[in-house]
């Protein structure tokens, strides 16, 4: 067996993967709110809830119309960002004129009501969802056994924030986007509808959230606490990253995972708490974040 | 006195007296809740309705004071008031060191970092041997106050319990009607400006936010007191949630808000207490229903009828 400072190596490789794959949910939740804290200028406390709630689409699908995985992964967030545009059509945009602060507090009361509902429906102990069939099983890499499921969560991840990534920074509804981030207004006076930009924007965010959830289905049990346990460390990882850029979002979220894994090898009892000591040591020397532009 | 304007005066005779009739009228164990809820409420208050920062991780400085005030009463079986001081240094210290590393971001950051900060003291509670992790400490006794008073009795316990909060109620009015608290609304209102003349702003923030803190802490060591039991509920992020939710029904930056607010929000949790996840639910509607409909909230909006400032 390989020993790496003293580590089995399969031990060690084993802790890394499921970082990776903490900070695969890191990095696609904290995009999304990255995305809709620039063109809402809220934080949308709901995350939690929405990504819960993609975990529960799938859930659904399967057991009560027999939709599978696959299709799910589609479905699920096309149902959620549906949702969230609903809630942003109805509710949210009538906070615009007002303090950021009553944005937080709104997206907060959605969140207690989403999970509120979700326990009372379905209890708090979990209902499992399967892995299908293809995904089942390892491979041995060599150095260590890889399960199926979980490289495909990284690799799904990786391609959903890189995707998403170049929709932002590469193509012309992203530069429209960017423009109307920085200047609304102007960009209106251009023709162009910035208020649909901002329905859909919120709903683009709220859809990446429920693809996450979906992607969590089969490795985390489907249960109302899921998305809260997960959105504190999330907030902790915007405030570390900045909100500014969106590669910044996905680099933060991966690298704060793969430091909670090796925190889980090395001082397991840390291994909780680690992010938060990041954002610390974070807040005093660079107090913008990572990749955040100067107040 | 303490700045109280006559409307104000004429409302606080009448809480007062609320306060003295009430627990002949009512469960006593149930008004204790209710006060220490109230003060916490205040406290609360002071950062957001007077200073313009939402802490979403008081619930910190609450259940830290409440696990020390319960630790030092059960394990040194200190005097009452020693325990309740020392739930209110806890929260002072904890309050001083979190909040010099949260007052470098203002706005949601600084929410999400109370936030972020609030759920790391958690997990320390988890894992911290002297909170006994998630069974957390029981039966802690209510002991003496002064050495002599036995606070056994309810009613006992009800007096002491009121004087602590009327008394952290009026040193938070104390601290806004002073020459510090009108800084502290200058700076909610423009902080450039208060800058521009001179004022420390972050030193102003931090020391309102330890003052805060400390008061926060006191709540916490009287709640643990009361009930015999300090849990890792005190600290959860949901009892954060909780006063943030008390102090906005009640009116944000009035005086007798956080109060009436937690007599609203305590009651609300006592009557649904059987439907379980229901609190959540209506706790959530009130919410937004404050938010979207009910900004003043219920003492802003009575103030705003009556056109006077309560």
């Amino acid at each position: 067996m390989i020993m790496i400072f003293g580590i089995p190596g399969p031990l060690l490789f084993g802790q890394l993967l499921l970082g990776l794959i903490n900070g695969a949910f890191y990095a696609m939740l904290s995009l999304g709110l990255a995305v809709i804290f620039g063109m809402l200028n809220i934080i949308n406390f709901a995350h939690g809830s929405l990504f819960m709630m993609g975990a529960f689409a799938a859930w659904m699908l399967l057991n009560y119309v027999g939709i599978g995985y696959f299709p799910a992964l589609i479905l699920a967030p096309l149902l959620v960002g549906i949702f969230g545009i609903v809630l942003e059509k109805t509710i949210i945009s009538r906070l615009y004129k007002l303090d950021h602060l009553y944005g937080l507090l709104l997206t907060f009361g959605l969140a207690l009501v989403i999970e509120g509902l979700f326990r009372n429906g379905y209890g708090s102990s979990g209902l499992p969802y399967r892995i299908p069939d293809i995904l089942q099983g390892a491979v041995n890499l060599g150095f260590m056994y890889m399960p199926i499921y979980r490289g495909w969560v990284v690799v799904a991840a990786l391609v959903v924030c890189i995707s998403t990534w170049a929709i932002i920074e590469k193509t012309s509804l992203g530069a429209t986007l960017r423009a109307a981030t920085e200047n609304a207004p102007l960009v209106q006076a251009f023709g162009v509808n910035v208020p649909r930009l901002i329905t859909l924007t919120y709903g683009g965010g709220v859809a990446l959230a429920a693809f996450a959830g979906v992607l969590a289905a089969p490795i985390y049990s489907v249960n109302p606490n899921m998305g809260t346990n997960f959105i504190n460390t999330v907030f902790a990882v915007v405030v570390i990253g900045g909100m500014g850029s969106i590669m910044g979002s996905i680099l933060t979220g991966f690298g704060l995972g793969v430091v909670e894994g090796l925190t889980k090898v090395f001082y397991p009892q840390a291994s909780a708490t680690v992010v938060f000591v990041v954002m610390v040591i974070v807040l005093l020397v660079r107090p913008r974040g990572l990749f955040g532009k100067a107040a | 006195m303490f700045g109280f304007s006559r409307a104000q005066s004429i409302a606080f005779v009448v809480m007062v007296v609320l306060i003295a009739v009430s627990p002949f009228v009512l469960y006593p164990v149930f008004l204790m809740r209710v006060l220490c809820a109230a003060l916490f409420a205040c406290a609360f208050n002071l950062m957001l309705g007077y200073v313009g920062l939402l802490s979403f991780g008081h619930a910190a400085f609450f259940g830290m004071g409440s696990y020390v005030a319960a630790w030092t009463m059960k394990v040194w079986h200190v005097d009452a008031s020693i325990a309740i001081i020392f739930g209110g240094l806890t929260g002072a210290v904890l309050g001083f060191f979190l909040g010099y590393l949260a007052i470098r971001r203002s706005g949601i950051y600084f929410a999400m970092i109370t936030l972020a900060l609030a759920q790391m003291v958690y997990f320390f509670c988890l894992e911290a041997p002297f909170t006994g992790g998630e069974d957390g400490i029981q039966q802690v006794p209510r002991g003496h106050l002064f050495w002599f008073i036995d606070l056994s009795n309810d009613m006992t316990m009800y007096w002491v319990t009121a004087a602590v909060f009327i008394g952290g109620f009026l040193l938070v009015h104390r601290i806004i009607h002073s020459p510090f608290g009108q800084v502290l609304k200058g700076i909610r209102e423009n902080e450039p400006r208060a800058t521009s003349l001179g004022y420390r702003t972050d030193d102003y923030k931090l020391i309102a936010f330890v003052l805060s803190c400390m008061i926060a802490g006191v709540a916490g060591g009287t709640k643990a007191l009361v009930f015999g039991i300090a849990t890792l509920t005190d600290v959860h992020y949901s009892t954060s949630g909780e006063v943030v939710l008390t102090t906005l029904l009640g009116g944000l930056g009035t005086v007798f808000g956080p109060a009436m607010g937690a007599l609203v929000v305590t009651s609300m949790e006592n009557y649904l207490a059987q439907f379980g996840a229901w609190v959540t639910v209506t706790q959530g509607v009130i919410f937004m229903v404050c938010v979207l409909a009910f900004r003043r909230g219920i003492i802003g909006e009575l103030g705003a009828f009556l056109r006077i400032s309560l």
